[in-house]
């Protein structure tokens, strides 16, 4: 099947309101007998179902935790971006469109990512009045502030806790729903199977987490919202529950898979401390406004750190390197993601490592709290030679603006931030590849729709900070209740859709078989050990930096473990009750192909560019070199019943606004 | 460490349930009780034992998904934390530690540790949200200046993660200090003034129809609230709901 962006004609910075104004709308009394199927209630699922409600559609939503409260969104800390200008530091649509496109490596899609810059505008504003307490400055407006990889204070938040107050404002705009009896909401539920009737979305299998039932749910379309697969790594920095099977297994219904190796490696993440860890913690990305990142010069130095010889505060100012300063002068500490989280990776690969491990970097703020704290002696006329004064003044300001953040870092290092640098190194944090979706978010299943991190359009092959808070809303509120809509015109005559077809009984036997197989299994491994071996392989050879032949011999160790998995895993329990062993079973199968197709996509992609670093296309100073001229495209792929045999089709990516360059942060 | 766990084991919603003894080693002052109970069901698991079931999703003490009882506490010994924020070095080798589920009357037990806490998403549905359309066209935030210390202030009741502590650390089982956190943050913006009136009287009853108890200012909600939500917030929602029920 070739692929139809379906992206509308004429100039880019109208084809959104043309496109609008052409599609086919659904009167209200015709939308009470439309039913959508919402799987996933986080920013994106629960800002849809909240809007698909009040237009009028019966929305049944889905989510696995036991309140849509809940969804990993809630972690989101550093902001969201939105093109308001409202510091009049001349920021335009334009800008955020450029700035998104640029930092995404030009790998995303021009028209999606225009019109995500044009109505971050609307969430803002919709936020707000929904009741969202968004930072303030005195005069009472909305305060911003500036996030790495951009030169404008586009960004908006609520303390460390932006993404929490976001997702509230969307479950009170659900709550809303729900009451009026227009959102039936499924909590504890998990959707396992995807129903396809005669070539069309219509509905999903679905598993009660607490009673063990197997469920059949039927609706005219079916919308696709549950976040991103980064847990195929094991350790990140996701909710432990987010998973990949809803996608999955739309995926092998007939939803091509896009991009799925573009990866992004969060650079200031608490490090790993030994295998019984479960979960990496984020530190919010806004330290680096003021945080100085470095390693030791001398080897010597870093061994003797190691091995507890040695203190940080102990090695002399010209024996640090600050290695982004020293390769990255104009944009230094604030260089993006995916270069910040790479140069670590190199220092620590050169032994320069500073914690037990060797997998760690210093965030230090000494210089900052010196800076604030004789910026303070010098408002209130103190003495700024008084080196005990400036340290204690400037921890208070550096305590107001990242307070919760080392309060959270002391609890889990047991170490004090404020008078020994915090230690740091990347993590997985957010997967930028997800389901294939054209301009009207439609996956390659027709009526089966995939938004917010589910799904590929938006980012390319890096995302900048602050922008998928953004996209998840913009997708639930302000484009999706369009675009769905135009599709679902044509259904005002279908009537309610039956659950006693046979395709619907096909579905539940292929997620019944698959329990059935778990249960019965006489394995001696849990889950979890299946799950961590194959973090170990996708860490070490599809990580942060990949090659030719880690690639070859991952793809052919997951295939192993994967037999292994089926073979020998232990789920204890009974199916028809609650059971989180049968849970994570059912996801870690999932990973456990993904992960294969995941190797197979970096594998294909000769060229190094954004979350994507392949060794054997670097510059001589160890720079990504992308290839434009080959690799300009969405790499979708098409299931064929074994990750490996998936088939490749590509979608140009055409830019006619943005010229092409590579990107440089010297 | 080596560890005595009582934990409290209970089938199903209908099971009697018990307390039942585990002897667990190996474990290290940096995991986090979370991973102190992975290690415990690793271990049951590949015996071919039913591993205990708890509620947890972020490990990072904000989806409000984590809930036990630790030695007659909410979320454990330590203050100002959820139990996936609690670490094993507040506890000594050779302890004997007690771990139960939020008991409360309108949190049902679904298994061993896990309870159906969603009598506070019914009462959020009763009005807990600002009654604006959701598909655009709304005014510009910054139409409509807000003071910045009534922001704050919203923002700091907002923080509330429905975790449910409050709730199993007080005598009578009262959800006041959540309520009251919800009903604060509406009531210090201008946004949620508008239906202060009806919110503060339908979540208030919808409270009392889950069969939450009385507040008695024990104030015991407050000191185990791991987002440190204040008292004032109660203060403030019976002054709403006063004002509210003599209009
Ligand atoms: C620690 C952290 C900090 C972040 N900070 C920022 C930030 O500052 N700014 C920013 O822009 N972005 C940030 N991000 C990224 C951003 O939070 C996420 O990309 C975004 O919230 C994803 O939203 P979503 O709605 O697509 O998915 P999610 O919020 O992950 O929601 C997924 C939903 O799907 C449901 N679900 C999943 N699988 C199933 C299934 N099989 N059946 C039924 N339901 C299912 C879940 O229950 C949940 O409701 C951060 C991410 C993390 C981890
Ligand atoms: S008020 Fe505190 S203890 Fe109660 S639910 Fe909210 S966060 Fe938890
Ligand atoms: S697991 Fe999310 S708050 Fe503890």
């Amino acid at each position: 099947m070739a692929l139809d962006n379906k992206i509308p004609q004429g100039p880019i910075s109208s084809k959104w309101t043309d496109y609008k104004d052409h599609i086919k709308l659904v009167n209200p009394a015709n939308k009470r007998n439309i039913d959508v199927i919402i799987v996933g209630t986080g920013l994106a699922g629960g800002s849809a179902a909240a809007t698909l409600a009040e237009l009028g559609y019966n929305v049944k939503a889905f989510c696995y935790q036991d309140s849509p409260r809940r969804a990993h969104s809630i972690a989101a800390q550093g902001g969201i971006n939105a093109a308001k200008n409202y510091s009049g530091d001349g920021d335009s649509i334009y800008r955020l469109f450029y700035d998104t496109v640029k930092g995404g490596d030009y790998r995303a899609r021009e028209a999606n990512v225009h019109r995500l810059a044009e109505v971050s505008v609307n969430i803002i504003d919709q936020c707000v009045a929904q009741g969202v307490p968004l930072a303030r400055e005195y005069g009472g407006l909305l305060d911003n502030r500036s996030f790495g990889g951009t030169q404008v204070s586009r960004t908006f938040y609520a303390k460390g806790q932006t993404g929490q107050q976001l997702l509230l404002g969307a479950y009170s705009a659900m709550n809303r729903q729900i009451g009026r009896g227009k959102i039936k909401m499924y909590n504890r539920h998990e959707m396992l199977d995807l129903v396809i009737v005669n070539g069309k979305a219509r509905g999903i299998i679905a598993r009660n987490l607490v009673t063990g039932e197997i469920e059949r749910h039927s609706a005219h379309a079916v919308v696709i919202a549950t976040g991103g697969y980064g847990n195929v790594f094991f350790l990140s920095t996701n909710a432990m529950g987010s998973n990949v099977t809803a996608a999955w297994k739309a995926h092998k219904r007939g939803a091509y898979f896009a991009n799925p190796c573009y990866t992004q490696i969060h650079p200031t993440c608490i490090p790993v401390t030994g295998d019984h860890q479960s979960k990496l913690t984020l530190m919010s990305e806004s330290l680096r406004n003021d945080g100085r990142i470095w390693v030791p010069k001398k080897l010597e130095d870093a061994q003797a750190i190691r091995e507890g010889k040695l203190k940080p505060t102990q090695i002399a100012e010209e024996d640090r390197d600050y290695y982004l300063e020293r390769r990255y002068p104009s944009f230094g500490n604030l260089v993006p993601r995916d270069v910040a989280s790479r140069a670590a990776k190199e220092r620590c690969d050169a032994g320069f490592g500073v914690n037990a491990t060797g997998e760690a970097v210093y965030l230090d703020f000494a210089a900052a709290i010196e800076r604030y704290g004789k910026e303070q002696a010098r408002i209130h006329n103190l003495d700024e030679n008084d080196a005990k004064l400036v340290y204690d003044l400037g921890q208070k300001v550096v305590e107001n603006k990242y307070g919760n953040l080392f309060q959270m870092y002391y609890k889990i290092v047991d170490e004090d931030p404020y008078k020994t640098p915090m230690m740091i190194y990347p993590a997985v944090h957010y997967t930028m590849g997800g389901v294939w979706v054209d301009y009207n978010l439609m996956t390659t299943v027709e009526g089966c729709y995939c938004i917010g991190e589910a799904n590929f359009s938006d980012h390319g092959a890096n995302r900048l900070g602050a922008s998928a808070l953004m996209q998840g809303l913009a997708d639930g509120y302000f484009v999706l209740p369009y675009t769905i809509g135009d599709y679902l015109a044509d259904d005002i005559r279908t009537g309610h859709i039956s659950t006693d077809l046979p395709e619907f009984v096909e579905a539940e036997n292929n997620v019944r078989s698959m329990i059935d197989h778990f249960m019965n299994n006489k394995g001696t491994h849990s889950v979890d050990y299946f799950h961590k071996k194959l973090g170990k392989i996708m860490w070490n050879k599809v990580g942060m930096a990949r090659n030719e032949k880690g690639l070859n011999e991952a793809m052919d160790e997951i295939a192993a473990l994967r037999e292994d998995f089926y073979k020998n895993v232990k789920v204890s329990g009974i199916a028809e009750s609650f059971n989180q062993e049968l849970e994570k079973a059912l996801r870690v199968a999932d990973f456990l192909e993904l992960g294969e197709l995941f190797a197979k996509d970096a594998l294909h992609r000769e060229e190094s560019c954004g979350g994507h670093f392949r060794e054997e296309h670097q510059s001589a100073e160890g720079e990504a070199e992308r290839d434009d001229e080959n690799f300009s495209y969405v790499a979708a792929w098409e299931y064929k019943g074994n990750p490996r045999e998936a088939v490749l089709h590509k979608e140009p990516l055409v830019y006619e606004n943005i010229k092409m360059v590579t990107r440089s942060y010297k | 460490m080596n560890l005595t766990l009582k934990i409290w084991r209970q089938k199903n919603a209908k099971d009697k349930g018990q307390m039942v003894d585990y002897k667990i080693g190996g474990i290290e002052p940096d995991m986090s009780f979370l991973e102190m109970l992975d290690v415990l069901n690793n271990e049951l698991v590949e015996k071919g034992d039913d591993p205990v079931a708890f509620d947890h999703d972020c490990r990072e003490g904000i989806c409000g998904m984590c809930s036990l009882f630790i030695n007659g506490e909410a979320h454990g010994p330590d203050r100002g934390v959820t139990t996936c924020q609690l670490h094993m070095r507040k506890f000594k080798d050779g302890d004997t530690i007690y771990i139960e589920p939020f008991r409360a009357k309108a949190f049902p037990v679904i298994k061993d540790l896990v309870v159906d806490r969603s009598s506070f998403d019914r009462i959020q549905h009763a009005g807990g949200f600002v009654s604006v359309n959701t598909s655009g066209n709304t005014q510009d935030a910054n139409a409509l200046p807000i003071r910045k210390d009534n922001a704050d202030k919203a923002f700091d009741a907002a923080t509330c993660i429905g975790c449910g502590a409050c709730v199993a650390s007080c005598k009578n089982s009262s959800a006041m200090l959540f309520v009251s956190a919800k009903v604060s943050q509406f009531a210090l913006l201008p946004q949620g003034r508008v239906e202060a009136t009806e919110r503060v009287l339908n979540m208030v009853e919808a409270m009392d129809n889950e069969g939450f108890g009385n507040c008695t200012n024990t104030g015991a909600c407050e000191v185990e609230c791991p987002k440190g939500i204040s008292l004032e917030n109660i203060a403030r929602m019976n002054r709403e709901y006063l004002s509210a029920s003599i209009k």
